[in-house]
């Protein structure tokens, strides 16, 4: 009733209940003095469509038990589960109780299917074909949505299927991201390099680490520049996991490639985030979707 | 005699009871005792008993290869008939097969009138069964009528005890075999035996076995007076072809006990001895010499009883009859009868009924043992790959309607230059389902900006099936 500001409402619909189960008592018993008048052919005397005649015939009295039945039903439904307002019921009956007994009954039924796999280590765990059906069922459900059905992501989400981690691509590491969740920040630099031109000297330097078409001569000029970068990025753009700072030098282009991309990125910064998955899912869900992430991109560890 | 038909004017020929003066209204349920009876239609009835029950009884308990041969299991959504593993999906035959049972039902009806009610009906074949356990246990009509009226004695308790714990059985056993179609039947009889049966599973049986013990037991002919809807709309589909049983009031009236050696003729009396056994056999308690009422289940025990009198009469045959009003009225020869049967009405419901058993049957043959259902991947609209390739990923759920394990090889049609990933064959295990993605890759620059047609076919590695599906591809700009 929490959408009711009023609690006006909640005696609103009690009375209404009532009233109208009271009602449907009160109409069974006033129907049940009355003599209806009936014709001497047993006919209410109506008659429709030239010849159809409605014949008076009383009901069987074992449908009025069942009339009565419902009624008693009603009352009793009413005390024992919500209905009667904000009333909570005796019971003490609710869906997100319900909800809760369902995921946890869940979560025990499929305990002895998980425990088999927490036993192990993450690299074996990947090298079973059913460990590995589950992982994947868990991805479609949880990952895709970001980092695509077959994980190779799209622009701004990571691909999980090449040797390029940002946080590292150890089991550990893995599994820590998917717990905690992971956020990348990069400030915007554009005043700690210079001017428009200093920025696209860089984005060119940038460019050359990788062997990319860049201009060669603008690289050079923003080779100094990069002191700035270098901080997070590591001397020669090889990126730091523990920060999080992407490799500069791979052809791995997480937020756009070329040019006029990543001068956006020095003008701008960038802020990326990838949210904890503790508490939505089990541990030992996380630990078979870390074998599977992880082995995606390694092979598994022989039996 | 005249064979052209009455005035198309319908008389709906309901006959009007007579005042109840008791004064309630709410009127008291009155027992009915049918009299046993023998007779080629008493006959017909068990022998549509046995046909029932036998395939009722006895199809859960089936083999077919490793498993029950008709098993719905409702929880992993497949639904096993012999050969045939159909998914939700299959839920077209379901609806076929309830259109043909429609349909079987109206021309059945346009022809002979309630025969599923009287013959086939669950709710008249196990009121059957149990009035059968009745008369065993507690004797005929007359005994039974005794036993209720008498005072309360060890006799009664006994017999009584005795009756209600063999319905109990019968009833209880039906609400297992009914569970044993959703639930394997064999392991459901080895977990009843061992007390671990399925909370949901102790609870269906018990539902389903009272309501059996209820509706055959105590229900009986009210559900068919007051709560089935089909017992309704058969009679509306009556016509004055339709053959339903008739009371021949000209060749019976005025009735009247015939005294032996006059003749009832030079009397002016009719056929009708009035015995009233036709009313003491009737299930649903009516006398059918009122002409068609609404409680006429169509069973035709009183044609049964009637006979055996008109025999003993030295009579002919058929002052109850199975006729239909034009018939009765005109006074036609049974060969008339039959030429009306052929009319437009029943010719189109056997010629749509006979074409949609034709169609249900051949798409069955002829039908896929595969399902794929194409799901455009939502994080990605279209990525570069390496090698300049541009690439659209798509989530395939591939559902193996065979009890084998199959391979299926993913292959892409409708774009030049259109290459296809996984390249290996995708396994599927036998009657499961599984999400496969699959990305298609196509050269850069090779096809204008926009959604573009493709077909992703599937096709098992054997060559027993292959699905084609269509999809978009999409090029951004």
């Amino acid at each position: 009733m929490s959408d009711f500001i009023s609690g006006f409402w909640s005696y609103y619909v009690i009375v209404l209940s009532l009233a109208s189960i009271l009602g449907c008592g009160l109409l069974l018993w006033l129907t049940a003095r009355g003599q209806t008048s009936s014709g001497a052919d047993n006919t209410t005397g109506h008659v429709w469509d030239e010849d159809l005649r409605e014949a008076n015939n009383p009901m069987p009295r074992w449908w009025v038990g069942l009339f009565v039945l419902t009624i008693v039903y009603s009352l009793g439904y009413l005390v024992a589960y919500p209905g009667l307002g904000s009333y909570k019921g005796e019971l003490g009956w609710s869906t997100e109780q319900e909800y809760a007994q369902d995921i946890a009954s869940a979560n025990r039924e499929q305990e002895p299917i998980y425990a088999a796999y927490t036993a192990m280590p993450a690299e074996r765990v990947a090298g079973e074909p059913k460990a590995m059906a589950i992982g994947e069922r868990l991805f479609l459900n949880n990952c895709a949505q970001c980092h695509g059905s077959d994980a190779r992501g799209s622009k701004g989400f990571p691909n999980l299927t090449d040797s390029d981690w940002l946080h590292g691509g150890s089991p550990e590491a893995i599994s820590a991201s998917i717990h905690k969740g992971r956020t990348g920040m990069m400030p915007p630099m554009a005043a700690a390099v210079g001017t428009p031109d200093d920025v696209k000297n860089l984005a060119n330097y940038v460019l050359s680490l990788s062997d990319s078409p860049h201009d060669s001569l603008r690289a050079g000029l923003g080779k100094t520049k990069f002191n700035a970068c270098a901080a997070c990025h590591g001397v020669g753009g090889v990126g730091n996991q523990a920060l999080g700072a992407p490799n500069l030098s791979d052809k791995v282009w997480l937020h756009g490639y070329g040019q006029e991309a990543i001068i956006s990125i020095i003008n701008t910064g960038k802020t990326n985030q990838m949210p904890a998955q503790q508490g939505r899912l089990t541990d030992a869900q996380i630990h078979v979707l870390t074998s599977y992430v992880w082995g995606l991109s390694s092979k598994p560890a022989a039996r | 005699m005249p064979e052209t038909p009455l005035p198309a004017r319908k008389v709906i020929p309901i006959a009007v009871m007579e005042v109840q003066d008791d004064g309630a209204l709410y009127a008291a349920h009155k027992k009915i005792y049918p009299r046993s009876v023998r007779g080629i239609f008493a006959r017909w009835r068990w022998a549509m008993v046995f046909l029932t029950q036998l395939v009722f009884y006895g199809l859960p308990w089936l083999e077919w290869g490793q498993r029950q041969a008709v098993l719905f299991d409702l929880g992993a959504r497949r639904f096993y008939i012999f050969g045939l593993v159909l998914y939700p999906q299959d839920l077209i035959y379901l609806t076929g097969l309830l259109v043909v049972s429609a349909l079987a039902l109206f021309l059945f009806t346009a022809v002979a009138g309630r025969l599923w009610c009287g013959f086939t009906c669950p709710q008249t074949v196990y009121t059957e069964i149990f009035m059968w356990v009745e008369h065993k246990i507690e004797g005929n009509r007359i005994a039974r009528m005794r036993l209720d009226k008498g005072s309360f004695s060890a006799e009664k308790l006994v017999k009584k005890w005795f009756k209600h714990i063999v319905w109990l059985g019968i009833a209880m056993w039906t609400g297992f075999t009914f569970v044993g179609y959703f639930s394997p039947i064999r392991e459901l009889g080895m977990d009843f035996l061992q007390a671990r049966m399925g909370s949901w599973e102790v609870f269906w049986v018990f539902f389903y076995g009272l309501a059996t013990y209820g509706n055959a037991g105590f229900m009986r002919e009210q559900v068919c007076k007051y709560m089935c809807p089909y017992a309704r709309f058969q009679g509306a589909m009556f016509d004055r072809d339709t053959l339903i049983v008739s009371y021949d009031t000209l060749r019976g009236e005025p009735r009247g006990l015939h005294t032996k050696g006059t003749d009832a003729r030079a009397q002016g009396l009719g056929d009708c001895i009035d015995c009233t056994l036709c009313v003491q056999v009737c299930p649903t308690g009516i006398d059918i010499r009122e002409g068609l009422q609404y409680e006429c289940i169509g069973c035709g025990l009183c044609i049964d009883a009637c006979n055996t009198v008109m025999d003993r009469m030295a009579t002919p045959r058929g002052l109850i009859r199975y006729a239909t009003q034009n018939s009765m009225a005109g006074r036609w020869t049974p060969r008339q009868v039959v030429r009306r049967v052929l009319r437009p009405r029943v010719l189109f419901y056997t010629g749509v009924l006979t074409a949609l058993c034709i169609g249900l049957l051949v798409s069955l043959v002829l039908r896929t043992p595969l399902k794929v259902d194409v799901v455009r991947d939502r994080a990605s609209l279209a990525r570069i790959a390496e090698g300049g390739q541009l690439e659209n990923v798509y989530r395939l759920q591939i559902m193996n309607a065979t009890e084998q394990l199959q391979r299926y090889r993913i292959e892409a049609s409708g774009l030049p230059g259109l290459s296809v990933f996984p390249i290996e064959p995708v396994e599927v295990e036998p009657a499961q389902s599984r999400w496969v993605a699959v990305r298609l890759q196509l050269p850069y620059g090779s096809a204008s900006a926009g959604s573009h047609a493709v077909h992703i076919d599937v096709f098992s590695t054997n060559g027993s099936a292959r699905v084609s599906e269509k999809a978009a591809f999409l090029v951004p700009r």
